[in-house]
């Protein structure tokens, strides 16, 4: 079998309920059926997950690490959107 | 009980999140939804007091930080919009309620910012009364909704220390700057105690809320939680008490506290505090003026979509 037919799709399982579905990683599949059940095979043979997101990898628009300086460099000078800017004196410190 | 409300209820009691997916009680998915998209709509109504004095802050870095903390709350609506949408209502039905006046948002927004003083007290009383309410929803049952919660309170930190040290820069100024303080304090700290809504023997949501835990502490534990943590920070500010008959309660470990002005509070809320109209009136405003761009994204997904096809072809 050759998996150069078989569309690229990412993984992503929530370990607990309550928390977020995180990416574990990719696999071939036929269609998004299919692709459940590889992952359920493939990711969670250890009970790893209660849910379980796949998603083609082709639908993913992602950032370029390249890019990473004109995307973040914005809030570089913005220090003010850190609690820690605000110095406050002890006996009001804890907000 | 239905298997489903079973599995529903062990779930609620085993403290395991609802999940969008999840089958769930009606009542429950329309509780939450109410409760959510009225939290959205008092971020993003809440814009507009603090939003009122960008403009006219003292100096460039309370602009940048005033700046930056109405562009958090609008970051809030939307969190809060999206995880309301995952219950299956859309935004346009959310707005539209909003506009409608349907749908509620907090009181607190529809009373005027008429001094500086006033982005301070924001800051410091609303954003600090709202991070309280906001801790104890980190804990609420529906799971977006909790993990929205999570995020925000991790953004909320800095609004009310800003508040406070702006607050603190008045009330150690001039005999003027500090009067200016008292003044907000005094306007703001009632309104800032009605947030925590009505007591809990009044409450017409509480009950089913508390068993659900959608709401995971009562009203009237929570605006104590508030007075109390309040006390020193007015204490150390060197300002009056808006409340005389304020006193610590050894017994309860609690501060006791005056009444509060319920006919003030319902007055508000049916429409009559300062601000109510001109609160919509300018969401409506901004929401029409803002119909273009909306338009140009249909048109242009239109367009692409056309091509797409046509290239098909
Ligand atoms: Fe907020
Ligand atoms: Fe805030
Ligand atoms: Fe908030």
């Amino acid at each position: 079998m050759t998996t150069e037919k078989l569309e690229l799709f990412e993984v992503f399982i929530r370990s607990k309920r309550g928390l977020d579905h995180k990416h574990v990683g990719s696999l071939h599949a036929e269609d998004h059926a299919q692709a459940l059940e590889y992952a359920r095979d493939c990711y969670t043979r250890r009970s790893e997950g209660v849910s379980i997101w796949v998603m083609k990898s082709n639908d993913i628009c992602a950032s370029q690490e390249d890019d990473a300086e004109s995307f973040y460099d914005p809030s570089d000078d913005k220090p003010y959107r850190h609690a820690t800017y605000y110095v406050l004196p002890d006996p009001v410190n804890n907000m | 009980m239905t298997p489903e409300e079973q599995n529903f209820m062990r779930k609620i009691n085993a403290e395991e999140k609802i999940e969008p997916k999840d089958w769930m009680p009606d009542a429950y998915r329309k509780n939450v939804t109410r409760q959510m998209s009225q939290h959205a709509h008092s971020e993003v109504i809440g814009m507009q007091p603090e939003g009122n004095w960008i403009t006219r802050a003292p100096s460039l870095r309370r602009k940048v930080v005033l700046l930056s903390k109405v562009q958090d709350e609008a970051g809030h609506g939307l969190y809060l919009y999206s995880a309301c949408e995952t219950l299956g209502i859309s935004r346009a039905e959310m707005i539209e309620a909003l506009q409608k006046g349907t749908a509620k948002y907090a009181s607190i927004f529809n009373y005027p910012t008429l001094t500086w003083g006033d982005v301070g007290a924001i800051g410091w009383l609303v954003d600090g009364a709202a991070i309280v309410n906001q801790v104890s929803l980190q804990r609420t049952s529906y799971g977006p909704y909790a993990r929205g919660m999570i995020r925000i309170c991790k953004e909320e930190s800095f609004h009310q220390r800003q508040g406070y040290e702006a607050l603190l820069v008045l009330a150690q100024g001039s005999p003027e700057q500090k009067q200016m303080a008292q003044d907000s304090l005094n306007r703001f700290y009632w309104p800032a105690l009605m947030m925590f809504g009505p007591h809990d023997s009044e409450s017409a949501h509480s009950a089913k809320s508390m068993e659900w835990k959608i709401k995971r502490e009562t009203n009237d534990d929570l605006r104590q939680k508030f007075i109390d943590q309040t006390v020193p920070q007015i204490e150390f500010l060197g300002l009056e008490h808006p409340d005389p008959a304020i006193k610590w309660n050894e017994e309860r470990g609690h501060y006791d506290h005056g009444d509060i002005d319920w006919e003030e509070f319902y007055s508000v809320i049916n429409g009559n505090g300062h601000c109510n109209r001109q609160r919509i009136e300018h969401h409506v405003a901004a929401h029409e003026e803002g119909a273009w761009v909306r338009d140009a994204i249909t048109a242009y997904n239109d367009k692409k979509n056309a091509n797409k096809i046509k290239n098909v072809a």
